[in-house]
């Protein structure tokens, strides 16, 4: 891959794709090939909200490549609390790290950051933007278990604010998929994505109903229905319940379907579903560090 | 010069933006930042007859030459106005507004999460769509009402 910074999706093409993919599976299948190609490097994380899993999956990669982090630390503990600038911070920062990994809860924060830095930019997740590492290891997975052309996909869930439904979204326009979406319809795509999705020439539906399409579906990827986005508790309830698998609703699909999450879930994939051959989404978060290890390979490899 | 031209006073140095869409002068006033202030001289012409497109509006500005930036905002909420730019009662410049790829610094994004409402060190940037903008940042795309996202300094 040859971009400085990963901001989203709609940079990678369908060849920067398989680069990371191909890599992934290589490190995959000889972890320990990889032990010391960074020994010495340094990755500064900078999450401005709490997201345990990704960050200590990016710390996870990056030990096992050979290098180290350099932590800004919790929000509330650094200098971000007294008013410095997102842009100020990260510049300082970047004089201390070989690459930067930004979490942070507004939209176009890594886009913004990515004009102020030259040392390349991760984004892991922007408010309801992007999350391209999430995807990354989304189609790893979906690669392993369903291959990525001639691919029908059904998306549910929060698809309005949804950032790793946007990236998802924008990076299967690069292969041969049907891409379904299934909503409530307050929670629908955003215009934005829609745009992206026209002006990419995606094959793209949008549904209220799972019922009507899961048959279809090689893949169904879950996403949580936030209860904070709806006014009352009982109009919540209501539409959670419609968008919730259990072995009832997966009498309609078929045996070989592969059913995803980006985790954490809640409980819109019920526990009976874990023992099914269905659920491939733990499997989906282990693949986040080979995923992550090629990426930060490939973006290290010429600093 | 006709009848209707001249209810509008004369300016010496200035600007004048002509053949805008009816209704929309204190639009695009409010785009210059002009609120009368700065004690600038402005005329407003409302509501004009005029043979191209029937009626128009007609704002002068006395002392003010318009930057690129705000002829580029311009254009998306009167892409029909015509600029003329006055030196000694002459008319120095003329221009014709055309579509620009960006917009910088002069409207401000509806999304209240946008990284660029923040206390952050960048101008807004939006792209020109065919029908309408998309905040750079957030991608937020504003198709109707362009004037109400317009920040004044
Ligand atoms: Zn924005």
């Amino acid at each position: 891959m040859r971009h400085d910074h990963l901001i989203d999706t709609k940079q990678l093409s369908r060849q920067d794709i398989e680069d990371v993919l191909d890599r992934a599976a290589e490190i995959d299948a000889d972890p320990a090939a990889f032990g010391d190609r960074h020994a010495g490097k340094l990755l500064g994380l900078l999450f401005y909200e709490p997201s345990t899993r990704t960050k200590m999956s990016f710390e996870t990669s990056i030990k096992r490549l050979g290098g180290d982090i350099v932590d800004m630390g919790s929000v509330e503990s650094s200098s971000v609390k007294k008013g410095e600038s997102l842009a100020d911070t990260t510049r300082v920062i970047e004089g201390y790290a070989d690459a930067l990994v930004l979490r942070h809860p507004s939209q176009g924060a890594a886009k913004m950051v990515s004009e102020f830095v030259d040392v390349p930019l991760l984004n892991a997740g922007d408010g309801a933007g992007h999350h391209p590492t999430q995807t990354l290891l989304d189609l790893y997975t979906i690669r392993e278990n369903a291959g990525l052309d001639d691919l029908t996909i059904g998306i549910m869930g929060d698809l309005k604010y949804g950032r790793t439904v946007h990236s998802l979204a924008h990076a299967l326009t690069n292969f041969d998929t049907r891409q379904h979406f299934i909503s409530p319809g307050s929670l629908k795509l955003p215009r934005s994505v829609r745009y992206d999705l026209h002006e990419a020439g995606a094959n793209v539906r949008e549904h209220t109903d799972i019922e009507d399409v899961l048959p279809n579906l090689d893949v169904l990827y879950v996403t949580r229905i936030q209860r904070e986005r709806f006014p009352d508790e009982n109009e919540y309830r209501a539409v959670a319940g419609d968008y919730r698998i259990d072995l009832e609703t997966l009498e309609g699909a078929r045996d070989d379907l592969t059913i995803m999450h980006p985790l954490p879930r809640v409980d819109e994939i019920a526990p009976e579903v874990d023992e099914t051959d269905h659920a491939k989404y733990f499997e989906q978060a282990h693949n986040g560090i080979p995923v992550r290890m090629a990426l930060l390979d490939s973006m290290l490899e010429d600093q | 010069m006709s009848d209707h031209e001249l209810r509008v006073s004369k300016i010496r140095n200035g600007t004048v933006i002509d053949h805008i869409r009816a209704g929309q002068a204190l639009n695009v006033l409010a785009i210059l930042g002009i609120d009368g202030s700065d004690g600038e001289e402005v005329s407003v012409g409302m509501n004009v007859p005029s043979d191209r497109m029937g009626r128009k509006d007609i704002v002068k500005v006395e002392g003010k030459e318009l930057s690129q930036n705000e002829v580029d905002v311009l254009s998306l909420i009167a892409p029909d106005a015509s600029i003329n730019i006055i030196r000694e009662y002459e008319v120095a410049e003329k221009h014709r507004l055309e579509r620009p790829e960006y917009v910088v610094g002069i409207l401000s994004c509806p999304n209240s999460n946008c990284i660029s409402t923040e206390d952050e060190p960048v101008d807004s940037k939006f792209e020109v769509l065919s029908d309408g903008v998309r905040c750079e940042y957030c991608e937020t795309i504003i198709r109707d009402d362009l004037a109400a996202h317009i920040s004044v300094k």
